[in-house]
């Protein structure tokens, strides 16, 4: 395949970015998408007239769509356009030859560029510190049998559960909301008997963290629902909404502990 | 020669750990606070004992290379994690676990580590479920099992073909939850790049900032490796792209013993080669086996036929398939342990029945289960699989048999450590994959899992502890000590020196002529010669790399080629030594086949009375490297012969 690739070029943070074009060309239909830019890279890399050369920062890891790294926009769409697929899951046999493809990195305020295609997603990992987990310490748990669990609810559980926090619905929202992924986590964890706990407490610190990391309001509109690529569903939203409304009704609030056994 | 003290504590198997936790010096509350641990790496053993240690009290520091701790390789295992709970009622138990363990290793493991693993294995399964893990249940609320290779009963607990997923993001929340606490302090997008001793002691690490290309020093009473494995040196592995054995390796430069290096699990059921592109190979898990079953034609005209597309696999009569893992070994059948499962498909490729295109294929078949349990079954328990497989094959496995070929893995091989995860440094632990300790020369299905998870949050914390009380009086160490600056001035300089060769030959193209290499001669099947002649090409192509590589960009900011060519001086001695211990462990054991030493019917050929040891190897700076002996004694299990046949 011959390709045309736009591809969305910053040095820094602080830098301006611009959009540059390369060619490719005896490029396979089975190539992944990563692939096909490691193949860029490399002509980057060997071109000898091109000094000095740098190449196109992007995200990856586990190139099998479980860690959640890679987070490119490719033509408009995060994660391209290939419906419940990561990028490094998606296939160049999804584009034709000849194509022109633009690849740009996340856009959201809360997530800025490191360079070139990376964007900082630590925000995620500060929503999670607030609240999204429960509050138990190693060792000193019931057997693993004593509390049963509905199978119906272990498995919705479960499907929220499935969020890699790859930040696509963040990206695909007009509004940067990140609902879907915080509704994910509030959702797992209220499903089950060991999260319900402090179910309460979990909503409203992990939602006011959220606020205050930048990310817009949800406007129902679903464009994260449909560019998840774990197809993690907006009725998380709902649940993750009566969640919170029952938690203001009674003011649940975690209270900061004093620090462990120490 | 040193002498290796692997301090297992006297007694009964079954009374070895509690014995121990019984007598180990604590540490109390108000002097936890003073003491600093720096745990490398966020998988499950990294994160299970971050956060382990922060609710001790401790001040920990934890590392992670990704943008956050969640993207740790351990979230891509799919399968599951045994225990021996015996919910099933098949006959489990901690003895039948730790059984079935030593003997899948091929009786290259110590007995107390691995008891000590299968006895945690039960409070894992607790934690996890406490913690919010959503396991696959039954309609009755209760846990759902299932069998995985090298063993006759179900103990594998999993959440769909996500479980490494869910077991990671339960111990980031963990994490997580520390970290909020502020007793975790967590530094993302750093990668650690040398060891500092002071003292003869672990007391810091220098770790490069990613993002600014910066060298950073941090300090601390103890230094935990939980640093994964080193499935990379082959280029193509189930790897993730950033999975590296740097730590590890540059730990083993300043004085820690490696252990077993050659030990390297090659997984059978992985998705064939497709081209020369290629950049990683993708699992399709074990559990699959369960219900899959493996075939390739009977006769070698089909097979060819195939090859050229001229015959589909559903047009190859049940009669004339070859369902060779349940000819060869009738009481395992499709669930022998990885090892044997990966020889049999080479043999029966390398004897010219393989499918696919390039003859490198085996077909995984699950007509019979489709048509037995209904596709929604199949569907409910590998839906996910099934659905990754589409996407990179571009076929569907419900229609058409899966192909499948082995693939390196996992490294049964790492840092040499002690009962107490202590590696020959003092103040030195290593974690998880990162260590020896528990698989010896193969590891069963969903034990990895397991031992990240009983290391992190089981063993460690008390074991750390053990070590720490004698460091209460020591005060927090400062980094701007010579030793600091020497390690820190040792990485700049192999930076500089990366940047200022100036070659003609990029980074990966180094890097897959190594992964070549390693793959023929260090690989499923391994001879003398071959080994020999790795040895001197690797070497050569060592020289080579220092004189010709080409690294892209500068030394401040994100430079990813500069990360990869960091990672590749350390396979291009990584690689020789695991070589070496290939070519001096004259026998087959486990993931280990050396062609030379094997049965009239092609089985492992061990040789107790001359190999039944751990081989430890220590650096030597330019001279070779010496090699440490730890015997094995089996004083509670009789060493056999595997068998899988009957």
């Amino acid at each position: 395949m011959k390709l045309t690739l736009k591809i969305w070029r910053q040095e820094n943070a602080k830098a301006k970015g611009r959009f540059e074009t390369y060619k490719l060309d005896h490029i396979s239909p089975d190539c992944s998408f990563l692939e096909m830019l490691d193949i860029l890279n490399e002509q980057l890399v060997n071109d000898p007239i091109q000094l000095p050369v740098d190449t196109i920062a992007f995200d990856h890891d586990c190139r099998e769509g479980i860690c959640g790294m890679c987070s490119l926009y490719i033509n408009g769409r995060p994660h391209g356009p290939e419906q419940g697929t990561t990028v490094c899951q998606l296939h160049m046999r999804r584009f034709n030859d000849g194509d022109t493809i633009t690849i740009e990195p996340w856009r959201a305020g809360p997530f800025p560029v490191i360079k070139d295609l990376m964007v900082d997603r630590h925000a995620f990992d500060k929503i999670i510190q607030a609240g999204g987990f429960t509050s138990v310490s190693t060792g000193g748990v019931p057997d693993a049998n004593a509390i049963p669990v509905r199978k119906e609810d272990a498995d919705l559980a479960m499907d929220a559960a499935a969020c890699i926090g790859c930040g696509a619905c963040v990206a695909s929202c007009k509004n940067a909301s990140a609902m879907l992924f915080v509704a994910a986590k509030v959702s797992q964890l209220a499903l089950l008997p060991q999260g319900k706990v402090e179910a309460r407490e979990r909503v409203h610190a992990m939602v006011a963290k959220m606020d205050e990391l930048g990310f817009g309001n949800c406007t129902n509109t679903y464009a994260c629902e449909a560019e998840c690529p774990k197809n993690i569903s907006v009725e998380n939203i709902a649940r993750m909404n009566r969640e919170y409304f029952s938690a203001s009704l009674t003011k649940a609030e975690r209270k900061q502990s004093s620090g462990g056994v120490g | 020669m040193t002498k290796l003290n692997a301090k297992i504590p006297a007694g009964p198997l079954a009374a070895k750990w509690t014995e121990y936790k019984t007598h180990q010096k604590l540490v109390n509350p108000a002097n936890k606070r003073k003491l600093d641990v720096i745990v490398v790496g966020t998988g499950l053993a990294g994160a299970a004992a971050a956060a382990s240690f922060g609710e001790m009290g401790f001040k920990v520091k934890v590392f992670c290379i990704q943008d956050s701790p969640r993207r740790a390789h351990s979230i891509a295992a799919q399968g599951g994690i045994n225990a021996a709970k015996n919910y099933p009622n098949d006959g489990d138990s901690i003895y039948r676990l730790f059984y079935d363990t030593i003997k899948g290793g091929d009786y290259r493991a110590r007995e107390a580590n691995v008891y000590r693993l299968a006895e945690v294995s039960n409070n894992i399964i607790d934690q996890c479920v406490a913690q919010g893990v959503p396991f696959a249940r039954e309609y009755s609320g209760y846990l759902d099992n299932r069998s995985f290779g090298g063993a006759q009963v179900s103990r594998t607990f999993y959440a769909r073909g996500q479980t490494g997923q869910q077991l990671l993001l339960g111990a980031y929340g963990a994490l997580s939850k520390e970290i909020g606490r502020g007793h975790v302090e967590l530094f993302h997008r750093h990668e650690m790049l040398d060891l500092v001793l002071i003292d003869g002691r672990a007391r810091g690490i220098v770790a490069r900032n990613v993002v600014t290309g910066e060298l950073e020093r941090f300090a601390a009473h103890a230094v935990v490796l939980a640093t994964g494995g080193y499935g990379n040196v082959y280029f193509l592995s189930t790897n993730a792209m950033n999975s590296n054995g740097s730590a590890a390796w540059r730990a083993y430069k300043r004085g820690a013993f490696f252990a077993n290096p050659a030990f390297v699990q090659i997984h059978p059921t992985c998705i064939p080669v497709h081209g020369d592109y290629q950049s990683k190979l993708t699992l399709m898990s074990e559990s699959l086996r369960n219900d899959g079953r493996i075939w390739v034609p009977k006769n070698k005209e089909d097979a060819e036929k195939i090859r050229k597309g001229q015959l589909k696999p559903t047009q190859i009569a049940e009669s004339d398939r070859d369902y060779y893992l349940e000819r060869r070994y009738p009481a395992f059948g499709n669930l022998v342990p990885r090892d044997v499962a990966s020889r049999a498909a080479k043999e029966r490729c390398d004897a010219g029945f393989g499918v696919g295109n390039t003859g490198l294929a085996v077909y995984l078949d699950f007509a019979e289960s489709i048509e037995r349990l209904g596709r929604s079954v199949i569907e409910a328990r590998y839906g996910n699989l099934f659905q990754m497989y589409e996407k990179i094959v571009d076929e569907n496995p419900y229609e058409t048999p899966m192909m499948i070929y082995p693939a390196v893995h996992y490294t049964m091989g790492g840092l040499w450590v002690d009962y107490e995860l202590q590696t020959t440094i003092p103040g030195l632990f290593a974690a998880g994959e990162a260590n020896f300790s528990d698989h010896g020369a193969n590891r069963l299905g969903a034990s990895a899992l397991m031992q990240g998870l009983a290391d992190g949050y089981f063993v460690l914390p008390y074991t750390i502890q053990n070590y720490l009380a004698d460091q209460i009086s020591v005060p927090r160490f400062k980094t701007d000590t010579p030793e600091f600056a020497e390690a820190e001035r040792n990485v700049r300089n192999q930076i500089d020196k990366l940047l200022s060769v100036k070659g003609k030959q990029s980074v990966d193209t180094f890097h897959r002529r190594l992964g070549q290499i390693m793959w023929d001669n260090v690989g499923m099947g391994r001879n003398e010669a071959g080994l020999r002649q790795a040895i001197t090409r690797i070497q050569e192509l060592r020289a080579e790399f220092w004189k010709d590589v080409k690294v892209a960009g500068s030394a401040t900011g994100v430079n990813q080629e500069l990360e990869k060519a960091l990672r590749l001086i350390d396979y291009l001695e990584l690689g020789e030594l695991m070589a070496r211990d290939a070519l001096l462990r004259n026998e087959s054991c486990g993931g280990h086949f050396r062609e030379e030493f094997q049965t009239e019917e092609g089985e492992a050929l061990r040789d107790d009375a001359n190999y039944k040891y751990v081989a430890a190897w220590e650096y030597q700076g330019e001279s070779e490297p010496v090699k440490h002996i730890e015997k094995l004694d089996y004083e509670f299990i009789e060493v056999k012969t595997r068998n899988y046949k009957s």
